[in-house]
């Protein structure tokens, strides 16, 4: 049965479980949106090629699914650049396709064209140029495979015009056969050994948890094993919402701007057991100066990520679910061996304690002018546990993820590598695509959004109700905050001064606005955007004056916080 | 301290750029490259010279194999190995200097393989030390020109990759 590649592509696309797309339209994909009308596939249009990769990322974060996006070339493939990185920092799986300028016009400077391979080429997991349509369904196939596999990330196909339209006997293969790409899953046995003698030896330990247990799986089994060896759990901004935050093990975040206990464990710490995080410079601070009295568990299965920045002293490269399942059932052997150490971190889980008394996170609550945190602490009052919370990059980020306690994985998308301004709304507009029903609300500040703020229009089209919370501070607040602490109070070009109706810039678009200015409107705000349909702009105007605490200098070492300003 | 290692690709389109670009990308150091393919036309060797202390060389042996297109990365560092590289040197030979020329060549076994009244082109294969020692000794006499080609090795023993 003779198929043409774009044929090819939508059925390779339905094999592989792809439901909902995102994309936008041009000369080189074409033929492709043609065909698409044939297709059971949902597509969402939406108004930049950066706002469909960003929400193909945020569908990919919501239900660990590949995200998909179609662009086409020439500007339309430059424009998913931003999304591509973003999704490469985060470990994100995703397939992005973009049109390209027939293959004898190839390096021709044709109209449109862009080296979108070269220019992405250390932004993604791998790349395809197309050239044969003979091999396009082989190359969606391992496109797939590779974006979801091992450490997963975004695979892009370069699909040229006359491809699109050419045609061949199509068959899906049935395997993919890379020599050169075999992720190791297994835990090695005797590594695992080691480590379950080194946690029965240790009388300090702490849990760091990154972005690699994002999988719903994985953080069940986090759980089990944190709760059996009575470990103290700190998370990265990215594993956040892999460990509940109202645990009575949780720390927290750790880093620039995790919490003193947080910090305070790690530097204390004489075991660290670092599970899917990759010592990341806002979690190390000074690397010389990271967990120095303790010894290093590192599991990932990445083996560049280990020993790339600190000493590791137990490196185990595999799957989390398989070692964390090893890990228990080889502890579950050694029932005495457990009570006697858990016994024995009585006294540094008392230590612990003292801290997270002494130094909680906290703000000074006002009657009169709304506090950022305040917003932040009602929201989740006033959300159901499993609804979806994306955000922007900046203040507002960081308060997100110290006052907002999240119970359940993948309910926290937040662009951490790359820190994304922009992100935040494409990417609840994609998880919203995936879960019509739950809540999903955007916390955004007022540089932020207006970086995507078009997708309004996609928001409203495609009826799909996001709550977008903007914390207007009238600042690009977190370099305002550099400035105030750093530079002098020097406020070069942070100011965000035009006061913007974004009320009437929801109503524009067909969308609902609502404004708070006072403390004791918050509350209805939140309540009557939760029961509007449809989406909702809540605008906040919050005190700009407030700063992220606490806050670990640049050069500094994660115990030397300032904690206020 | 200099490293040599050999990668196996697969011989695909964007396979070299893509290894050249790791190596740019993340600050490490190519002294040389050279790749061709192997028995198995799919299949392509590339022999990588570089400096980085043990730290650095083995995050550049991590991030290679990570690449999808890598087949087997070698490390030779600290093993036994054959290592062998050309050269082709276009050296001045002026009336008084001609016969020198032809003997330090004949010394370590090099051939003539271009001559002009004024010069002699030179090809010269060896270890990457002989190479080194042949032109200090030539560059008296005045180097017009030098390529080398970098180093290309093989374990010693009789165990091989085919391919």
């Amino acid at each position: 049965m003779k198929k043409t590649g774009s044929q090819i592509l939508l059925e390779c696309l339905q094999l592989e479980g792809v439901e909902t797309v995102f994309g936008y339209p041009g000369g080189t994909v074409i033929n492709i949106y043609d065909e698409l009308m044939n297709y059971p596939i949902a597509h969402i249009l939406t108004r930049h090629e950066q706002a469909a990769v960003h929400a193909a990322d945020g569908y990919a974060r919501a239900t660990g699914k590949v995200g998909v996006a179609i662009a086409t070339s020439g500007p339309g493939a430059t424009n998913t650049v931003t999304g591509i990185a973003t999704a490469y920092m985060d470990s994100i799986p995703m397939v992005v396709i973009t049109g390209q300028v027939p293959t004898p016009l190839i390096g021709n400077d044709a109209f449109q064209e862009a080296d979108i391979i070269g220019i992405t080429r250390p932004i993604t997991k791998h790349s395809y140029l197309v050239q044969d349509v003979k091999d396009l369904a082989r190359i969606i196939k391992q496109a797939f495979y590779i974006a979801r596999t091992g450490r997963p990330g975004p695979v892009l196909i370069d699909l040229p015009k006359d491809v699109q339209v050419a045609s061949t006997i199509f068959s899906y293969p049935d395997k993919v056969e890379l020599r050169g790409y075999k992720p190791t899953y297994s835990g090695n046995d005797r590594q695992i050994d080691k480590a379950v003698r080194m946690i029965l030896a240790a009388r300090k330990p702490v849990l760091y948890v990154g972005g690699g247990t994002a999988g719903s799986n994985a953080a069940a089994l986090l759980l089990q094993f944190a709760e059996m060896i009575r470990t103290p759990v700190t998370t990265t901004l990215m594993g956040m919402a892999a460990f509940p935050k109202r645990h009575p093990l949780s720390l927290g975040m750790l880093g620039m701007h995790g919490t003193y206990y947080a910090n305070m464990s790690v530097t204390n710490s004489d075991l660290l057991i670092a599970v899917g995080a990759r010592f990341d410079d806002r979690v190390t601070g000074k690397i010389a100066s990271f967990a120095p009295t303790a010894e290093i568990i590192h599991i990932d299965i990445d083996p560049t990520s280990i020993k790339k920045n600190v000493r590791v002293d137990l490196p185990i490269v595999g799957d989390l679910e398989d070692v964390l399942n090893k890990l228990i059932g080889k502890l579950g052997e050694n029932p005495d061996k457990l009570g006697a150490m858990i016994d024995g971190c009585n006294v540094w889980r008392d230590e612990i304690a003292g801290w997270k008394t002494n130094f909680p996170l906290t703000y000074t609550a006002s009657s009169t002018v709304i506090k950022p945190q305040f917003v932040i602490e009602k929201i989740r009052e006033l959300t159901a546990d499993d609804a979806i919370i994306t955000t922007e990059v900046g203040q507002h980020q960081m308060w997100t993820a110290q006052f907002f306690d999240f119970t359940r994985p993948r309910t926290f998308l937040s662009s951490g590598g790359l820190g994304t301004m922009g992100f935040g709304l494409p990417a609840a507009l994609g998880a919203q695509a995936a879960f019509p029903d739950r809540q999903v609300i955007d916390i955004s500040g007022d540089g932020s959004f207006q970086m995507n703020s078009q997708e309004i229009a996609t928001l409203v089209q495609y009826g799909l109700p996001v709550k977008i919370a903007i914390l207007n501070n009238n600042f690009l607040g977190m370099v305002r905050q550099w400035q105030e602490l750093f530079f002098n109070r020097r406020y070069s070009q942070t100011p965000l001064n035009l006061p913007i109706d974004f009320v009437k810039l929801a109503e524009a678009y067909g969308a609902t606005g609502l404004k708070a200015t006072t403390p004791q409107e918050v509350e209805e705000v939140i309540r009557q955007a939760l029961a509007t349909p449809g989406p909702v702009i809540m605008e906040f105007k919050v005190d700009p004056s407030e700063n992220v605490m606490p806050m670990v200098p640049v050069g500094a070492a994660i115990n030397e916080m300032v904690l206020a300003s | 301290m200099k490293h040599t290692i050999s990668v196996l690709v697969e011989n695909e389109f964007g396979v070299l750029t893509r290894i050249a670009g790791l190596f740019s990308g993340r600050g490490f150091n190519i002294e040389s490259l050279s790749v061709a393919p192997t028995l198995d036309p799919s299949v392509s060797r590339m022999t990588i010279v570089t400096r980085g202390d043990d730290r650095i060389l083995e995050q550049i042996n991590k991030q290679l194999n990570k690449l999808i297109d890598t087949i087997k990365v070698i490390d030779f560092t600290g093993t036994d190995y054959v290592e062998r590289e050309m050269a082709l040197v276009k050296v001045a030979a002026e009336e008084n200097t001609r016969a020198e020329v032809l003997r330090i060549v004949d010394i370590f076994r090099g051939k003539v393989v271009d001559v002009t009244s004024r010069s002699y082109t030179v090809e010269i294969t060896g270890a990457p030390t002989k190479i080194d020692a042949v032109i200090d000794l030539l560059r008296p006499m005045g180097i017009k020109e030098l390529v080398r080609s970098g180093p290309v090795v093989l374990g010693r023993g009789a165990k091989g990759w085919s391919g």
